[in-house]
């Protein structure tokens, strides 16, 4: 196999497209505990990394996984882990840490039917909210969301990118269908494909936790004496645990500068967002049933759209409010018992009407028929 | 001999955390003269992580190096990260009992199992000191403590034996009454390959001494070298006689192939592999 995938069009896997993205990203470390629906991007890099110059270790826990991760980022190197519900919930303390130390990582969320062991094999995309709030404390948190393998593949390379840009944990929030199923993607040549690295400190710096909104990073083994902690600490990096507006200052930073960042970060696709009679919010593979439920609602007279979030969190409070001026009613379908409804409805504020459909189980996908003739009901 | 040695060359001019009588300042100042014999000027090359707990701030932030002060427990799985990637630092592992063989006890087990190439000084002062005084994988039996208010009713571990038995390289055990061999091993450690334990028995007067009936730093020293017991005469010694004993000295050396050297044996041929 070639260092990278070659230009052109590929017939891949979603997980094993999110692999081969993360290299070309520049990931070089990859820690991980084997769990379904995500295991085949622990094996495919297990294959991968050694042949770039990288490593994959498996850890003993999803714990380990993400703490080694830490270790890693700290040398300079970008690092992901990849895991699923059960793992998701293990790691949520090391991306508060993560995000607190300002380490880039990437942490892969391949969905699947919870809470606690639930349906292992099965769809679900019931960890919405516990992306953006799986951890303790005040936190922001990115959170992208692919709903084909072509984005796996591109999502994964904005993931890597945007943790750098913004020195913080991005999570890629996937899910079992569109990590196990197999389409064409096409990838760009490799010197097309954008590449974001981390800003280095010139000598002399010390200040790696402040002075700006995202700081300098420098490694370990570079000669600065960085001194990483997870406890409130002051732009060197040298803990406060007392003083109350080291904390105030340190923790409105870390989540003003993804909050304010938000125009940036958001990322979607829409389709008569700001026209339709009915229109969706909708993500990752359910969104896949909306957009055929959208055109036989079109076929049928009705004016339909929708917004497909790339990035969930922060979430593009903007374009849906949008939406509501001109909607008769935004539906938000969800393979969970309502997460992203609740955001939806908080934004519209009454502007318009939120109509949760949601479906959990066996990794039965909500239909384009059932979304249609919610489409129908909603217009009357 | 006149004596010349400071560790503040090797410190950031902040005040260590620890109470009056703490082990912790035995185990940092054994540390820093075993490096400093060693000939190093400064910590360049080294990257020192810790989880939570008194003995995590021996070297962080106090050491003028890269210090990673991690969540509690996780000290050894982000050292392995480093040490995956930078095989050219000496990555050192300071954390108390609680840290290495409570909350992070498989990772302790994992990293001698692969015989991660670090050096872990635990500092066993058994108990949960920082928290106020709870009873710890580590503490004596009948020992009362603010959970154990009766006394406690759990054997302690012996993590010198689950090092050994899970394949580290280097163990030995000291107490703080030993600063002298504990320097001497520190000093050893540091050139060798492979994963490496140390564990010291260390007094914490504040949250064990004063209420296992010890009045002071002094009588808990005092009792740490009389409860030793060399490694070589204990093997004289029947089980009972080694009840609540303290063992010190070396209970292993070997070579044995480490994780980096693995890695790159196993990993060589991958870049040009189809």
């Amino acid at each position: 196999m070639p260092r990278y995938l070659s230009p052109g069009t590929h017939f891949m896997q979603g997980n094993e497209a999110l692999a081969e993205a993360a290299l070309i990203a520049g990931c070089r470390f990859f820690a991980g505990y084997p769990i379904t629906p995500a295991s085949e991007i622990a094996e495919h890099l297990a294959k991968r990394l050694p042949q770039v110059g990288g490593i994959m270790i498996q850890m003993e826990d999803e714990i380990a996984s993400i703490a080694s991760l830490m270790g890693a980022s700290w040398t300079g190197a970008k690092a992901m882990t990849a895991t699923s519900g059960p793992g998701f919930s293990l790691m949520q303390e090391n991306i508060g840490y993560a995000f607190m130390t300002e380490t880039p990582c990437i942490i892969v969320d391949v969905q699947r039917a919870g809470p606690s062991t639930g349906q292992a094999t099965k769809c679900g995309q019931g960890d919405v909210m516990q992306a953006r709030w799986g951890t303790h404390g005040d936190y922001a948190s990115i959170v992208l969301s692919p709903n084909s393998v072509q984005e796996m593949f591109d999502l994964t390379i904005r993931a890597f990118n945007l943790a750098e840009k913004y020195r913080t944990p991005v999570i890629l929030l996937a899910d079992e269908i569109v990590a196990h199923m197999r389409e064409q993607m096409l990838v760009h040549p490799i010197r097309k494909i954008e590449v974001v690295n981390r800003k280095k400190p010139k000598p002399g710096n010390k200040l790696f936790f402040g002075g700006e909104e995202v700081p300098s990073m420098p490694s370990v083994g570079e000669g600065y004496n960085v001194t990483v902690t997870g406890s409130t600490h002051d732009e060197f990096g040298i803990r406060f645990t007392s003083d109350p507006t080291v904390h105030r200052s340190l923790v409105t930073r870390l989540v003003n500068k993804i909050k304010n960042n938000t125009e940036l970060l958001m990322d979607f696709e829409t389709l008569n967002a700001n026209n339709c009679e009915v229109g969706f919010v909708t993500f990752g593979c359910t969104s896949r049933s909306v957009y055929e439920a959208v055109d036989m609602a079109t076929e049928r007279g009705i004016k339909a759209g929708f917004i497909r979030l790339k990035t969930i969190w922060p979430f593009p409070e903007r374009i849906v409010q949008a939406m509501a001026q001109n909607a008769k009613a935004i539906i938000v379908p969800e393979m969970n018992l309502q997460q992203l409804f609740f955001e939806v409805q908080r934004v519209v504020n009454g502007a318009t009407e939120v109509i949760p459909v949601n479906k959990i189980g066996g990794g039965e996908m909500l239909t384009p028929e059932k979304l249609l003739s919610e489409v129908e009901r909603s217009v009357g | 001999m006149t004596e010349t040695f400071s560790t503040k060359k090797y410190l950031r001019d902040i005040p260590f955390p620890f109470c009056a009588g703490c082990g912790g300042a035995t185990v940092a100042t054994c540390f820093l003269r075993a490096v400093n014999e060693l000939g190093h000027k400064d910590l360049k090359g080294f990257v020192f992580c810790s989880g939570i707990g008194c003995s995590s701030w021996i070297p962080s932030p106090h050491f003028e190096a890269d210090s990673i002060h991690t969540l509690h427990g996780r000290s050894i799985p982000v050292a392995t990260g480093v040490k995956l990637m930078r095989p050219d630092l000496n990555v050192v592992v300071f954390g108390g009992d609680g840290d290495i063989v409570g909350i992070g006890l498989s990772h302790m087990v994992h990293a001698a199992r692969r015989n991660l190439d670090i050096t872990i000084i635990m500092v066993n002062n058994m108990i949960y000191g920082m928290t106020g005084g709870q009873v710890a994988a580590t503490t004596p039996l009948k020992i009362k403590t603010t959970t154990t208010p009766y006394g406690g009713f759990e054997h302690p571990l012996d993590a010198i034996q689950l090092a050994v038995s899970a394949g580290a390289s280097y163990a030995a055990r000291w107490t703080t009454a030993h600063a002298n061999q504990l320097k001497e091993t520190i000093k050893k450690v540091l050139t060798l390959k492979g994963f490496s334990f140390i564990e010291v028995v260390s007094q914490c007067p504040t949250a064990y001494g004063r209420r296992a009936g010890f009045r002071n730093a002094g009588e808990m020293l005092q009792w740490l070298k009389q409860q030793s017991v060399a490694i070589e005469e204990s093997r004289k010694l029947t089980e009972n006689e080694l009840e609540g004993k303290i063992v010190v000295g070396e209970f292993v050396s070997k070579t044995r192939p480490t994780l980096i050297e693995m890695v790159q044996a196993i990993l060589k041929g991958a870049e040009k592999d189809d």
